[in-house]
């Protein structure tokens, strides 16, 4: 075990899996020279030369599509584009090809590829560097969706993301890169659709993503300390496949649900969980599920309105009252 | 003029063209039917654009088209049984009906695909040659496109990138002259799409189109440079379909006259002509590689016909390409056997299969033939007594039914 930020757990994933498979290979907008806009591929150009670390042009979409091709002649590509933003540029690559190849083309074609993409708010970076698309992405069939919030999720995670046959988007969140954490030094796989259950407890479950995990853990201590309520964080890591079976398992011990996220309030992440639980667990549910999300904003510049802007402990501990009340009303 | 080449090639040459042509008319009139749905694309006219390119292709070498591939796969050596079948919409079909008209593909044959959305298949070309390039391969990626790809981003962004990369690949626009019913001059501020690329560092050259022997020789070194100097080029060929952009297309952008014009300069009589008049075919040969080619596409109908219909309990196969791991729900859906859990599960799997069947249903619902348009439902149009190219009651056959024409179409190349 050592301790490492998440960006040196996530290169080091990215190294260990191009040690060990030649046909894998890393490319995007200043990942090679730069050592990458965040320098998660810092290191990376020494080591494998510009054959296997390329510099592209800002041509997101061909990038991708580039990636999709290369993915169904026999390689492993991943694919960094530079914000999840940014991924709007290649959504046509992403949904119409990536997604459907393997489908439309019957199982004759796959597309083993990783496209990683940071997103997320936090840092001023305003309406157009600051989104959170997880549930976007989320809503593809023929995609995975990974959404590590620990440095040692995030390397098994990405390792089994590039060993994986079907294309994954591996949303990363900027404001963890730098945090750190405990992270397995050899081939400690993180299996896609494992969800965590990061602290147990039995009043209700906080269901958190990416960095909305983490909130959640600070959420639960001061749920504990300040109002006797033990809350189950669990961190379902991935999005497609979900592990429901774990939240659902909790929320029949807990009876109790609060979903986090910073993206979107409307057809969001926590939309879809909150639907499923509902569908599945109803008769284990006390009161209905909260949800807590970003504003319904483009992600204002503002220091003041931007942190107005995205979830904090006080939301979720909020939430997770109103649906403990609600259950006692 | 370029000299032809040997009786064999010759005879191959006119007939695959033949070939394709025939299953094309074909595949006109089996959508008359409606046994083939959905939008389909005849490359009647462009079939020289389409066997010059892939009779000097190596096997080894890739091809990636556009939605309008039924006559690029055939001349790969696809199936046409399956490519017909696929048209169906059938088990047997190139993508098991998954895909239809605007989906062939064949990895067998290195076909890398039809694909729906104009100027998609640019950066996948890309993706390819650089693929063959890491691993040291030999194959060279042929990249077809339409005139109006060239206008999307990604022609820019891919001519970019294969030049600065120098991927062995070959960029060939079939400039038709129209994309949809735009034509060229209205939708392309630079009508020498031959000099497009150039400022990307793309050369290119414009070879005419109808002339097979003339795009063997284009393709031919285009194909070299790419192979021995990793060298991207364009090759703008300009051809014409003498059909609508789809089979729902009233063609009000273009005069009968036009359309007149172009089959003068018929790829399949013009080479025809040719190989006889340099005495390197006879008139006999000739018209058995023409008439060849009806066997194969009456077998490829029946073929189609009799194919089954794909099993609904296979909707969800190849979403995924599934391993040991991920575990959880791929997909959750009320139509798929699989996901239900909890205490739906012991119901699930027969009430989603009473469901799906009940779905499926309404595949019946339309009575062959009758199918309305969605494009034009409340519309009383009807363009089709204005289409031009020959009508399948010209052949003698029963007169295909109205099938209305489809104003609200997909963009095109």
């Amino acid at each position: 075990m050592a301790e490492l930020r998440m960006r040196e757990a996530l290169r080091d994933a990215m190294a260990e899996e191009m040690r060990r498979d030649e046909s894998v290979f890393v490319m995007g907008e200043d990942v090679g020279v730069f050592r990458g806009a965040f320098k998660v591929t810092d290191g990376l150009l020494d080591e494998f030369g510009e054959r296997r670390v390329r510099d592209t042009p800002i041509s997101e979409n061909t990038i991708v599509g580039a990636g999709v091709g290369a993915a169904m002649n026999g390689l492993r590509p991943i694919v960094e584009l530079m914000t999840v933003n940014f991924s709007l540029l290649a959504l046509d690559q992403i949904i119409n090809h990536a997604a459907a190849i393997p489908y439309m083309f019957n199982g004759q074609a796959k597309v083993p590829m990783v496209i990683r993409m940071p997103g997320g708010g936090g840092h001023q970076l305003g309406p157009t560097h600051s989104h959170s698309f997880e549930a976007l992405y989320l809503q593809v069939p023929g995609l995975l969706v990974a959404c590590p919030s620990t440095p040692g999720d995030a390397k098994g995670l990405l390792k089994s993301a590039i060993r994986d046959d079907n294309p994954v988007v591996f949303i990363e969140h900027e404001s963890l890169y730098g945090v750190k954490g405990e992270v397995d030094d050899g081939e400690e796989l993180v299996p896609f659709g494992e969800a965590r259950v990061r602290r147990e407890g039995s009043d209700v479950t906080i269901v958190g993503i990416l960095k909305m995990a983490n909130v959640a853990m600070e959420a639960a201590e001061t749920l504990a300390r300040e109002h006797g309520v033990e809350a189950e964080v669990i961190d379902p890591r991935t999005l497609r496949p979900l592990d429901l079976d774990t939240i659902l398992a909790s929320v029949a011990k807990t009876n109790h649900a609060v979903i986090v996220e910073e993206g979107w309030p409307h057809g969001g992440v926590g939309a879809n969980l909150s639907a499923l639980i509902t569908e599945q667990a109803f008769d284990d549910l006390d009161a209905p599920p909260q949800r807590v999300t970003g504003a319904d904003v483009h992600m204002p510049y503002s220091k003041r309105l931007e942190q107005a802007a995205i979830p904090h402990q006080e939301h979720i501990v909020s939430a997770a009252l109103a649906t403990l009340e609600g259950a006692m009303a | 003029m370029p000299g032809l080449p040997d009786a064999a090639t010759c005879y191959e040459l006119l007939a695959r063209m033949a070939l394709i042509r025939r299953f094309e008319e074909e595949a006109g009139r089996q959508y008359q039917r409606a046994k083939a749905g959905g939008f389909l694309h005849l490359a009647i006219g462009e079939e020289a654009t389409i066997v010059g390119t892939t009779s000097v292709m190596r096997e080894e070498d890739f091809l990636i088209g556009t939605y309008r591939t039924h006559g690029h796969a055939i001349a790969r050596g696809t199936d046409p049984n399956k490519v017909m079948a696929e048209l169906f919409g059938r088990v047997d079909g190139t993508s098991g009906g998954r895909g239809g008209s605007m989906h062939i593909f064949d990895a067998e044959r290195r076909f890398m695909g039809g694909y729906g959305i104009v100027g998609g298949n640019l950066p996948i070309a890309a993706g390819l040659a650089l693929a063959s390039q890491y691993k040291g391969e030999d194959a060279v990626t042929v990249c077809m496109f339409g005139d109006g790809a060239s206008n999307a981003g990604n022609f820019g962004e891919t001519m970019n990138l294969a030049a600065l990369w120098a991927l062995p690949v070959l960029f060939l626009v079939e400039n038709n002259l129209y994309g949809m019913g735009t034509s060229i001059e209205r939708h392309s501020a630079q009508t020498d799409l031959s000099k497009k690329a150039e400022g990307y560092g793309v050369p290119g050259t414009r070879i005419d189109g109808m002339d097979v022997i003339a795009v063997r020789e284009a393709v031919a070194e285009g194909l070299r440079a790419a192979r021995e100097e990793d060298r991207p080029t364009l090759i703008e060929v300009v051809t014409y379909r003498y059909r609508g952009h789809s089979a729902a297309d009233p063609e009000v952008y273009r005069e009968r006259e036009e359309v007149e014009e172009w089959r003068e300069k018929d790829p399949i009589e013009s080479f025809g002509r040719r190989c006889v008049e340099a005495g390197v075919l006879g008139e006999r040969e000739v018209g058995q590689a023409r008439e060849a080619a009806e066997g194969t596409v009456r077998a490829a109908v029946e073929f189609a016909d009799a194919s089954p219909e794909p099993a609904l309990d296979t909707m969800y196969e190849s979403l995924y390409a599934l391993t040991d791991y991920p575990g959880g729900w791929y997909a959750v859906d009320e139509r798929s056997p699989e996901p239900h859990r909890g205490e739906q599960e012991a119901d699930m799997p027969a009430r989603a299969r009473e469901l799906a069947e009940a779905g499926a249903a309404y595949a019946e619902v339309e009575e062959e033939g009758e199918r309305p348009n969605p494009a034009l439902e409340g519309d009383a149009q009807d363009h089709t007594a204005s289409r031009t190219g020959p009508d399948p009651a010209d052949r003698g056959e029963e007169p295909a039914r109205a099938r209305e024409t489809d104003a609200g179409e997909e963009r095109e190349d």
